[in-house]
């Protein structure tokens, strides 16, 4: 949610009009969660908050599954950035049906020409908070979203307390230069 | 002034503070939380905060607070406003002096709630106007207007966004705010006294300010045209969120069409309609929930046709979206219609990458399916867990309430037989038992959901010599709504001190004999106090006391002694702990053994002591003893 507001001051901060949908409620409690973020000149452009079936730019996947999920999404010729790690499941662990999180990255690897993969569980160690993965991809989300570091910086200090501004700083500084390795 | 990004909640709490509301009040519920829980993190000077017991409470108090001159804002879900439809009718009668608002948040899909019922319904119904914004900056501006509309009728007005209006941010403008309505004081009269004849007079009142009422709200409803000066001979009606999702399709077909955005439903503005009518060929009705847009335009027709949700060419339950608009516009709209409006992109256009790439989407790996699941250490787990063990083998039937805990009827607790509304968990096994004497009948109820409507159905049980076991999951907090304070808690609304009420002296207080209190985390207590409790007849109770993961600090996690582990799965399969899972052990030649999701698991100590092989222990105790991870 935090990641998808961020976006969105960007897009403000740059003269545009943006709109975000979040889930929120029922859905957090382990189900999956999905955000849309829509930025155009002229609200008019973007009526609605929910981006459409096969019209996303970009997704950014918190994990392989869930960017597989919900890759119909993603236009042809889109982009995505996705953190490797995968979050087991309660319910399918129960029914033992697991799948491992490597499955979904061979195929986002074959359906995403243009993928960006980042290590978000070690960029969360480095930085010490398993919290700030938003950040690291939204780091290394920063070039394709076509908001520069320092735009970034400035929406994150609209909307975050300063104590905490440090922190999720370095993880949008990792993200970055993760986002260089991976390329 | 400046653009902010708000989230539709957000904007109804700012449009309330700009109009100069100086008295909130609400109970949570998704998707209407967070404006008042807005209001209360902005504190402004001269505005009294308050999350009231439940929606009735939260409306009489702010009918009072109107009374006496103040504007006023009650906030609540589509379910809380059946709560509150007893002051809610009334109201309607004796009238409001400051304006009074009240934020009926309505949820299509359902997505968090029991039913799907529409509140532009419920104000027909009542004969009270409502406002249904489109966006954020909608709700904002909607808000400020709704408390001149209030004052200028004397009437309560409904502000009904739906979820996707609350939970969706935008870049809102705030407007010059109105300067803090001071209150007027109360003048006593006999306006303020609900009587038959009294009654009599203001039912004709309502009735006949309608037509004035339909001219007042006509700001809040527009005719379009849409792509271009030919006359248009397609007609889309659409309200709230209906209307992004049907200009959203509009712009994707390029289609040349007059749009009718109705923002203020009722009374029905069938002058506008009409004129939108005129020269029509079809109409198509985009709005989600009822067909209330589409009724009121069906006897203005003159045998145009109507599509909407009446024929099916809209769906009659669930979200709407701009695709599903798109795809009802091609059933009813001629192909040439639709070519000839140059499109800009239309569904069929726009392909998923998924698919129309080299890889086969027939490869694509199924995601795991994520329902949503108690917390790792929630203490509501434990308590299910409990009292499963303790009625094992006996003939018991578990009911539920709305809370997170209705999650605990998921598998492996599967310890919610029955869930209706707030506080039902209490009355419904009471009617169950009389009906099926043989069951022992438990209701389960949150802390929460105790205060807001279960206290008067332990009252009744004791006094109609019940034979059932209340269990109070006293979890200290209002958990599914994302943690706002109670009269439990000891913490008002703005995070000050508050009278801490006890569920145990109000238990005892209503008459039931037996309270234990126990902690769900110590399970052979938990268990004990259970069996006690069954083993005695009337009205018991038990409150099962440990803090939501949400207000305590968490603890060190647990770790699995690997060595140990027998990987029998008995902690998985008995908990279904989203902290714990199976995987293979490299360490031991890929044998399946139980693993701990360090980064969830918050130490409670439940799966600890449940595993046959005592194989799980906190984190320090097995460091260095060559345990720790696979």
């Amino acid at each position: 949610m935090l990641a998808s507001r961020l976006i969105a001051q960007c897009a403000m901060d740059r003269g545009a009009f943006a709109r975000t949908a979040e889930t929120i409620g029922m859905a957090q409690r382990g189900g999956s969660v999905v955000s849309h973020v829509r930025w155009c000149n002229e609200a008019a452009a973007i009526p609605s908050p929910l981006i459409s079936l096969g019209s996303a730019d970009i997704l950014i996947g918190f994990e392989p599954g869930e960017a597989v999920r919900c890759l119909p999404y993603l236009k042809a010729g889109g982009a995505a950035v996705v953190s490797v790690n995968g979050i087991t499941s309660a319910v399918a662990s129960l029914s033992g049906r697991q799948v491992e999180a490597s499955v979904f990255v061979e195929y986002l690897r074959k359906a995403v020409p243009q993928l960006i993969l980042i290590d978000g569980a070690a960029i969360a160690e480095k930085v010490g908070s398993a919290k700030t993965l938003n950040m690291a991809l939204l780091g290394a989300a920063a070039d394709l979203l076509g908001f520069s570091a320092e735009t970034m910086l400035d929406a994150l200090r609209k909307r975050l307390s300063p104590r905490l501004i440090e922190l999720n700083k370095r993880a949008l500084e990792e993200g970055a230069m993760a986002k260089e390795a991976s390329i | 002034m400046e653009h902010i990004l708000l989230m539709g909640n957000e904007a109804v709490a700012y449009g309330a503070i700009d109009a100069g509301v100086s008295f909130v009040s609400g109970y949570p519920g998704t998707p209407s939380t967070e404006a008042l829980e807005t209001v209360a993190r902005l504190k402004p000077d001269g505005v009294h905060v308050e999350w009231s017991v439940n929606e009735k409470v939260a409306l009489e108090a702010a009918a009072g607070a109107s009374y006496a001159g103040a504007r006023a804002l009650v906030t609540m879900k589509q379910v809380g406003l059946n709560v509150a439809s007893d002051p809610l009718m009334s109201l309607n009668y004796v009238g409001v002096k400051g304006g009074l608002v009240i934020l009926s948040a309505d949820d299509p899909g359902p997505i968090s709630s029991q039913t799907e019922q529409d509140t532009r319904r419920f104000a027909q119904f009542a004969r009270l106007p409502v406002l249904d914004p489109s966006s954020p900056e909608e709700a904002y501006a909607m808000t400020r207007a709704a408390f001149e509309l209030s004052e200028l009728f004397r009437v309560p007005v409904l502000l009904r966004p739906t979820t996707r209006v609350c939970h969706a941010c935008s870049a809102v403008e705030r407007m010059e705010p109105t300067p803090l309505v001071k209150p007027s004081g109360f003048v006593k009269g006999k306006e303020w006294v609900i009587f038959p004849r009294l009654s009599y007079e203001a039912k004709k009142r309502i009735v006949a300010r309608e037509p004035e009422l339909a001219e007042a709200q006509r700001p809040f409803n527009k005719i379009d045209e849409i792509n271009g000066d030919t006359p248009a001979l397609i007609g889309v009606a659409c309200g709230g969120i209906g209307s992004a999702y049907a200009r959203e399709a509009i712009l994707n077909l390029g289609l040349r069409c007059r749009i009718l955005q109705i923002g203020a439903p009722n009374p029905f503005p069938e002058a506008m309609a009409a004129e939108f009518i005129d020269g029509l060929e079809c109409v198509l009705v985009v709005e989600e929930l009822d067909p209330v847009i589409e009724d009121g335009l069906r006897p203005l027709m003159n045998g145009i046709p109507l599509h909407g949700k009446r024929d099916g060419v809209i769906l009659v339950a669930g979200e709407l979206s701009a695709a599903i608009v798109e795809s009802a516009l091609r059933t009813i709209v001629p192909v040439r219609a639709i070519n000839g409006g140059g499109a800009k992109e239309s569904a069929s256009a726009r392909k998923p990458i998924a698919g129309s790439e080299d890889v086969d989407s027939a490869e694509r790996p199924v995601p795991p399916v994520r329902p949503p699941v108690l917390c790792a250490g929630c203490p509501h787990r434990a308590s299910f867990y409990a009292v499963k063990r303790a009625a094992k083998g006996r003939k018991a039937i578990f009911c539920g309430d709305i809370g997170c805990y209705t999650l605990g009827n998921a598998p492996p607790l599967d310890m919610v037989d029955t869930c209706l509304c707030m506080g039902a968990g209490v009355t419904v096994a009471q009617g169950l038992k009389q009906a099926d004497p043989e069951a022992y009948c438990f209701a389960f109820i949150g802390d929460s959901t105790f205060f807001h409507s279960g206290m008067t159905g332990v009252l009744n049980a004791v006094y109609n010599r019940a034979d059932m076991i209340v269990v109070v999951l006293d979890n200290r907090t209002t958990g599914m709504t994302g943690r706002q304070p109670h009269p439990g808690t000891g913490e008002s609304a703005v995070g000050e001190s508050a009278p801490e009420a006890s569920i145990e002296a109000i238990l005892r207080a209503l008459g039931v004999a037996s309270v234990r209190r126990a902690n769900p985390f110590d399970v052979e207590e938990a268990i004990e106090t259970t069996h006690e409790a069954m083993d005695e007849k009337g009205v018991r109770a038990i409150v099962f006391e440990a803090p939501c993961i949400a207000v305590a600090k968490p603890g060190k996690p647990m770790s699995i002694d690997i060595a140990r582990c027998a990987g029998c799965q008995v902690c998985v399969k008995a908990l279904g702990c989203p902290a714990l899972s199976f995987q293979p052990s490299p360490k031991y030649e890929g044998r399946i053994v139980a693993h701990i999701n360090t980064a969830l698991c918050t130490g409670c100590g439940l799966c600890a002591q449940i595993c046959p092989t005592e194989c799980i222990q906190p984190i320090d105790l097995l460091c260095g003893s060559g345990g720790g991870g696979l």
